[in-house]
């Protein structure tokens, strides 16, 4: 029976597989920030543990840092403490920091795929559930809680059960309009919130592989809202051409060593999958989510779903969400007037992202009732948007253009949507008070939501291409 | 460093009958900001704890605010801990006195984050949750980790759980896993070498 390109990299990376236990799986790559690292490195210091492998350990600032002023310190206390913890931490362990107002600087998954230190077949984890991100590079990437940050600081390795596999197969055009955060909203409004749970998931097919390495990095992104341990796609030509010049990609001759094995990536013919799912890109519509789950997405133009539509353990869920989003069972979504528009996050904030929503806006006007946040993704992304004239674009429109950040898609720094105002956000989660106490937020792509930006309310961006 | 050991969890427990509790739920972001392990407990569950985040306005009707309801087990409904890897959430859980979560289905990550933490996730069927949850508030569960089984005292109906035998043995001892990791540092070694 062939191999999965899940089994492929998970065998190479097995240090020893305990009887019926987990096994001890090695870790090539491991991402930190500020929030989820200061208890790993409270922990190694009671230890008296140094970090074992400290090259291999790579960090940035990002959940906590202000998007406008960067230069200046950090207004609030507490999330300056937990950087400068982050700065001491890394100088005490010899950790590379790509900290605040360093040229690297930006949100760790946005980071480590543009400077190529995210690599196919590689083992790859970080305090962060969207870790999933860098899987679109073929690798397991997944996101991990403190303990283990602190397992990986110490010795490298993880204890890991492996997960089911599951596939996703898409084929077929995508329509005019649709990218690809409308495919994987489209998924998880199809499968829910825990439709993959306990598993890896791998999305193949004609779409994906047409697909370029931003908008894959999107789809994996949100493997993690469907429950997903991680989400990978096969590296291909386009996933080496995007590689090929990045500062860390490995040069020369061992470029052309690296490319040979990267080629053996991928999933036998006859590999077999615990699950598999099929989808026509043709199908999918620019999508919106109108509830407090990633899975409770519908097609611009459908209407909000009936409580007396969906399965009686649905119900109570639904009616609490509609309660919640102040909006109504059973109603279309469309013109619902919008007073936030945020376009970033590690979904959504690629300079490919920047590009889509400056061509599309480019000499329209910001609707009135509407203040729109433009984030990118990291320092690279703004430099690049800046020299493109982006932000000059953005300017002409009536947006701004801020600094790298997680920002208002978890409102840890200012960056808050007030109580009962709704946001249409490129982000990936619309939880309860997700951007701030209160916050409503409708999940859509950064097409979608520039044309939310331009006319105020919910529509279809088709309606203005 | 030993940690707690679990094994006998007897106890009323707290009915929070809701699906998809995701950890933004459990414990917001804005209280992300320690650098410590401690205090989470006050700021489990906050913003539906307490009325425009104001500690002297319990929300009336939310399960943590009626003095009707405690013990040491939470019963929730399928796919609690969704979301963000904040391992912040278990700590939250533990710090306010929960040692064990029970539903019918739990996210992985939470789940490891949980079993780090000295807080044991029980799966059970839906049918097991949906009895829990008929039940009065004064009845107690018991959840036997040696055995692998939950019960309800009162009407002897019981179900077994699965726990992977590795974590099993590490709560019934207290071991932890780091330091069984750095016991294993030579073959870690050999593995690095392996590859070159
Ligand atoms: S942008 Fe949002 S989802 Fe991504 S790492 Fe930051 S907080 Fe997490």
């Amino acid at each position: 029976m062939g191999k999965t390109l899940f089994d492929k990299i998970w065998e190479k990376h097995i240090v020893k597989q305990i009887d019926n236990g987990p096994a001890v799986l090695y870790i090539d790559r491991h991402f930190i920030h500020e929030v989820t690292s200061p208890q790993a490195f409270n922990g190694l210091d009671k230890r008296g543990v140094k970090v074992f492998r400290p090259q291999q350990t790579i960090a940035t600032a990002d959940h906590n840092v202000p998007t406008l002023n960067q230069q200046l310190p950090i207004k609030d206390l507490l999330s300056r403490q937990q950087v400068d913890a982050l700065i001491q931490n890394c100088s005490n362990h010899g950790i590379e920091l790509y900290g605040l107002g360093h040229p690297n600087q930006g949100i760790v998954h946005v980071i480590g795929p543009e400077l190529g230190i995210t690599q196919p077949g590689m083992t790859i984890v970080c305090g962060d559930s969207h870790t999933s991100t860098h899987g679109a590079f073929g690798n397991i990437a997944f996101g991990i809680g403190t303990s283990e940050v602190e397992m990986v600081l110490a010795t490298q390795c993880l204890l890991q059960s492996k997960p089911k596999l599951m596939r996703i197969t898409i084929d077929g055009t995508l329509q005019k309009g649709v990218v690809s955060k409308d495919i994987v909203l489209y998924i998880l409004s199809k499968i829910s919130s825990s439709g993959a749970t306990g598993h890896a998931i791998e999305f193949a097919g004609s779409a994906i592989r047409n697909l370029s390495m931003e908008a894959r990095m999107t789809i994996c992104n949100m493997s993690i809202e469907m429950g997903g341990r991680c989400g990978l796609i096969a590296p291909d030509e386009v996933t080496f051409e995007y590689m090929k010049d990045k500062p860390f990609a490995p040069k020369h001759t061992y470029w052309e060593k690296a490319l040979a094995e990267w080629k053996k990536l991928f999933s036998d013919e006859d590999a077999v999958f615990d699950k598999e799912i099929h989808i026509n890109a043709a199908e999918i519509p620019p999508m919106i989510t109108y509830g407090t789950n990633p899975g409770m997405g519908i097609g611009i133009n459908e209407n909000i779903p009936t409580v007396e539509s969906v399965s009686e353990t649905d119900k109570k869920g639904l009616t609490a969400s509609l309660e919640y989003m102040g909006l109504n069972a059973g109603l279309p979504i469309k013109g619902k007037k919008i007073d936030y528009v945020f376009i970033g996050s590690c979904t959504n904030s690629r300079i490919e992202d920047l590009r889509l929503v400056a061509d599309f806006v480019k000499g329209k006007q910001k609707a009135q009732n509407v203040e729109v946040w433009i984030v990118p993704g990291s320092k690279q992304v703004e430099k690049q948007a800046i020299h493109e004239g982006l932000d000059k674009i953005f300017e002409a429109s009536g947006f701004h253009l801020r600094q790298p950040g997680c920002s208002a898609c978890l409102g840890m720094n200012e960056d808050k949507i007030p109580a009962g105002k709704y946001c249409i956000s490129t982000s990936n989660r619309n939880f309860e008070g997700r951007q701030g106490a209160g916050a409503r937020t409708l999940l859509a792509s950064p097409l979608t939501a520039a044309a939310a930006a331009i006319s105020g309310e919910v529509m279809d961006v088709r309606d203005l291409l | 460093m030993s940690k707690e050991k679990i094994n006998i969890i007897h106890s009323r427990f707290v009915p929070l009958n809701m699906e998809n509790v995701d950890t933004d739920q459990i414990i917001p972001a804005r209280f992300l900001k320690a650098t410590t392990r401690e205090g989470f407990g006050n700021n489990l569950f906050r913003d539906w704890r307490y009325e425009n985040d104001d500690v002297s306005k319990p929300k009336a009707g939310f399960v943590l605010n009626e003095s009707k309801f405690s013990g040491e087990i939470l019963v929730a409904a399928k796919n609690f801990g969704c979301g963000s890897s904040r391992e912040h959430a278990a700590w939250a859980l533990h710090d306010y006195g929960f040692k064990a979560v029970v539903s019918s289905f739990f996210a992985d990550i939470f789940k490891n984050n949980a079993l780090n933490n000295g807080v044991l996730p029980v799966t059970v069927s839906e049918n097991f949750l949906q009895s829990i949850f008929a039940l009065n508030e004064n009845e107690s569960l018991l959840i036997d980790l040696e055995k692998q089984q939950i019960s309800i005292p009162s009407s002897g109906l019981s179900e077994s759980f699965d726990i992977n035998a590795y974590k099993k043995n590490c709560l019934l001892n207290g071991y932890d896993d780091i330091d069984y990791l750095i016991s294993i540092k030579e073959d870690i070694i050999q593995h690095e070498n392996s590859l070159k």
